[in-house]
């Protein structure tokens, strides 16, 4: 079966006063329909860019957008202004970190949910607000009829990212980009916010993609795992593989750094990744990572590693990805 | 929201008594006296003295200052000096050429400000943005009695439009009344489309960059859309409050267009009797102007809680 969305070899480049940004440069990966993949990586590695890239949200100018992007038979890279817009809010919906500040604060909930139906399914309002009811009610809104009519202030953070939620997916879409969807949230929440997306995501059966930091979002949600490190790919796996055998010491130190209950003395500091992100202007030489890798020698200073396939549907950008981990 | 309103009203009271005491000072100390030029060049100092005693120029400043406030909270702002007709009753004949002057004007400035703040706003750094924001500073850096007399020039006496100067109340036929409005409420208007505009624009610049914005982009939302629907909705607080503020200079633009195109408006009152120190005059049309100033800002407050459900009294 093909997949449902083929992002292959996609570059969006910033044009700045200080020369070009490649915030993602050269990345591919795909998504099959109903599936989640997760694409982590720290603040500033390009995943954000990407989620942007898939529904050309970024400016263009001073970005560029260049690569492909196969979504229906289509390539999003180079389609027509209009022809995006009918796939935004339709066919691919987001949703974004900041629930406090994505919503407009002078529209109603109701209003701002029915919006996308009326433009996209031609619903008229009485109809587009009915649907907006039912999105309410699916997304665990309580009092769902009396929110249809409140304003974003009215709402906490958690039920205003649920109401984001209930707008990405008022028009059925195939794929649902989460762009960091807890980040901004008390960890109770977070909790609830994945629950309400897996269970969605059985009902409905759209594929995500999860933009995170969070690898415990990731271990919840997710059946692929991409890794990016300045603004390419450096890691690929199922979620299992990922946590259990990772092969980029990007990926190690990744998984390194998050705090495991009774794997270790509570006294024990967390392993860190030392340095920090390179800039993405210079051209890079060798292994974008070379820098801050513990096990970086003269071949990844020189030469960029070429991706390796270390089994079946697991493959990592390193000189030594073959080695035993 | 009525308590608002009421404390609002209220908080006027101290407002306008300060008004009414500065306005009040600073004729008592300006040169010139009122009974001189009513008795001619001709009068003895005897008869001066008496008109100056009928006047009640010869009492004590709070006394004086006192009887006319009190008399001014009834509603009796004194007898004109000059053609003792009651300044109340001058004041309300004059009022509607004012009026009208200053709706029609705003209305131009902000059906024209608006978009025009907008469209800059969308295509910020474009040749659109900077053609409209040139315009913008030569609509402030140009006088209203330099646009007036052009505009009279061109329109009423070149191409023969419009009337040259004049008012007709709008009894006398809707033409009549308007064809003598329109030049002075756009030779008005120029510096007040300019400020909401400018004010539009930045306004706009803002909430664009909002991330409400970015997830109306991702709905699928049409350009034209998220710019009229869901940013102008957003700018429209900082866009109302200057509105606001600038009748504050529609108001001193008032007198130099009223003057500029012979409208029998309040402007014009002010300015013939500042030149024959009438005071009782000079006093109540000043009292209004700030009266309808303070009122109009309370309504601009009152505005902003049907624009924002964010915002409760």
């Amino acid at each position: 079966m093909a997949a449902l969305l083929e992002v292959e070899n996609l570059r969006t480049h910033f044009a700045t006063r200080n020369g070009v940004v490649r915030a993602v440069d050269g990345l591919s990966f795909h998504v099959d329909a109903g599936e989640t993949v997760a694409i982590v990586g720290e603040s500033g590695c390009g995943k954000s860019v990407t989620s942007l890239s898939i529904l050309r949200l970024v400016d263009q100018p001073p970005a560029r957008i260049a690569g492909q992007i196969r979504f229906g038979g289509r390539n999003l890279a180079a389609l027509g202004e209009a022809e995006m817009r009918d796939l935004r809010g339709n066919e691919i919906g987001m949703i974004f970190q900041e629930p406090m500040t994505s919503l407009n604060p002078l529209l109603t909930i109701g209003r701002q949910i029915a919006e996308p139906v009326m433009l996209h399914q031609g619903l008229d309002r009485v109809a587009a607000r009915a649907r907006a009811l039912e999105m309410l009610t699916l997304v665990g809104i309580p009092a769902p009829e009396r929110r249809l009519d409140d304003y974003p202030h009215q709402l906490s953070g958690g039920m205003r990212q649920r109401a984001m939620i209930a707008m990405a997916l008022a028009c059925n879409p195939k794929i649902l980009v989460a762009d960091e969807p807890t980040t901004a949230l008390d960890v109770t929440i977070q909790a609830q916010i994945i629950d309400l997306m897996r269970d969605l995501q059985r009902r409905t059966g759209s594929a995500i993609i999860l933009i995170t930091h969070d690898l415990g979002v990731v271990a919840e949600m997710a059946a692929r795992v991409v890794v990016m490190y300045a603004g390419r790919k450096v890691e690929e796996a199922d979620v299992a593989t990922i946590f259990t055998d990772p092969r980029h010491p990007y990926t190690r130190g990744l998984l390194g750094a998050v705090p495991r209950p009774g794997s270790r003395g509570t006294n024990t500091r967390l392993a860190e990744i030392p340095g920090s992100v390179p800039s993405l202007i210079k051209p890079l030489v060798g292994c974008a990572f070379a820098g801050r890798c513990p096990k970086a020698g003269d071949i990844c200073r020189r030469a960029a590693p070429a991706w390796r396939e270390v089994g079946p549907g697991h493959g990592a950008a390193c000189h030594f990805a073959a080695g035993a981990a | 929201m009525t308590g608002y309103i009421l404390r609002r009203l209220l908080m006027t009271v101290p407002v306008m008594a300060v008004v009414a005491l500065f306005v009040f000072s600073l004729l008592y100390v300006a040169p010139g006296d009122p009974a001189a030029i009513i008795a001619g060049e001709q009068a003895t100092p005897a008869e001066m003295q008496r008109i100056r005693a009928s006047l009640g120029l010869d009492q004590p400043f709070v006394p004086r200052f006192a009887r006319w406030a009190w008399n001014a909270v009834q509603g009796d702002l004194g007898v004109s000096v000059f053609s003792a007709t009651p300044v109340s009753e001058m004041i309300v004949q004059r009022i509607p050429p004012t009026l009208s002057l200053m709706v029609l004007t705003l209305l131009i400035s902000i059906v024209v400000a608006v978009p025009v703040g907008v469209v800059a706003a969308a295509n910020q750094g474009g040749w659109i943005d900077r053609l409209f924001m040139s315009a913008a500073v030569l609509g402030f850096s140009l006088p209203v009695f330099v646009v007036g007399y052009l505009l009279a020039y061109l329109f009423a006496l070149q191409l023969g439009w419009l009337p040259v100067q004049g008012y007709r109340p709008p009894s006398g036929g809707v033409w009549e009344y308007l064809s003598r409005l329109i030049l002075p409420a756009l030779a008005l208007s120029g510096g007040y489309i300019a400020l909401i505009a400018r004010i539009a624009r930045s306004a706009m610049l803002e909430v664009l960059s909002q991330d409400y914005i970015r997830t109306a982009r991702a709905k699928g939302v049409a350009r034209q859309v998220i710019l009229f629907v869901h940013a102008l909705r957003n700018a429209t607080l900082p866009i109302v409050s200057i509105i606001g503020i600038g009748v504050a200079t529609l108001i001193s633009g008032a007198v130099v267009t009223e003057t500029v195109f012979g409208i029998p408006g309040l402007g014009r009152l002010v300015v013939d009797a500042l030149l024959r120190r009438d005071y009782p005059v000079i006093q109540g049309v000043v009292l209004v102007f700030s009266f309808t100033y303070v009122l109009v800002n309370l309504a601009i407050d009152l505005a902003y809680t049907l624009l924002d459900p964010r915002i409760r009294y």
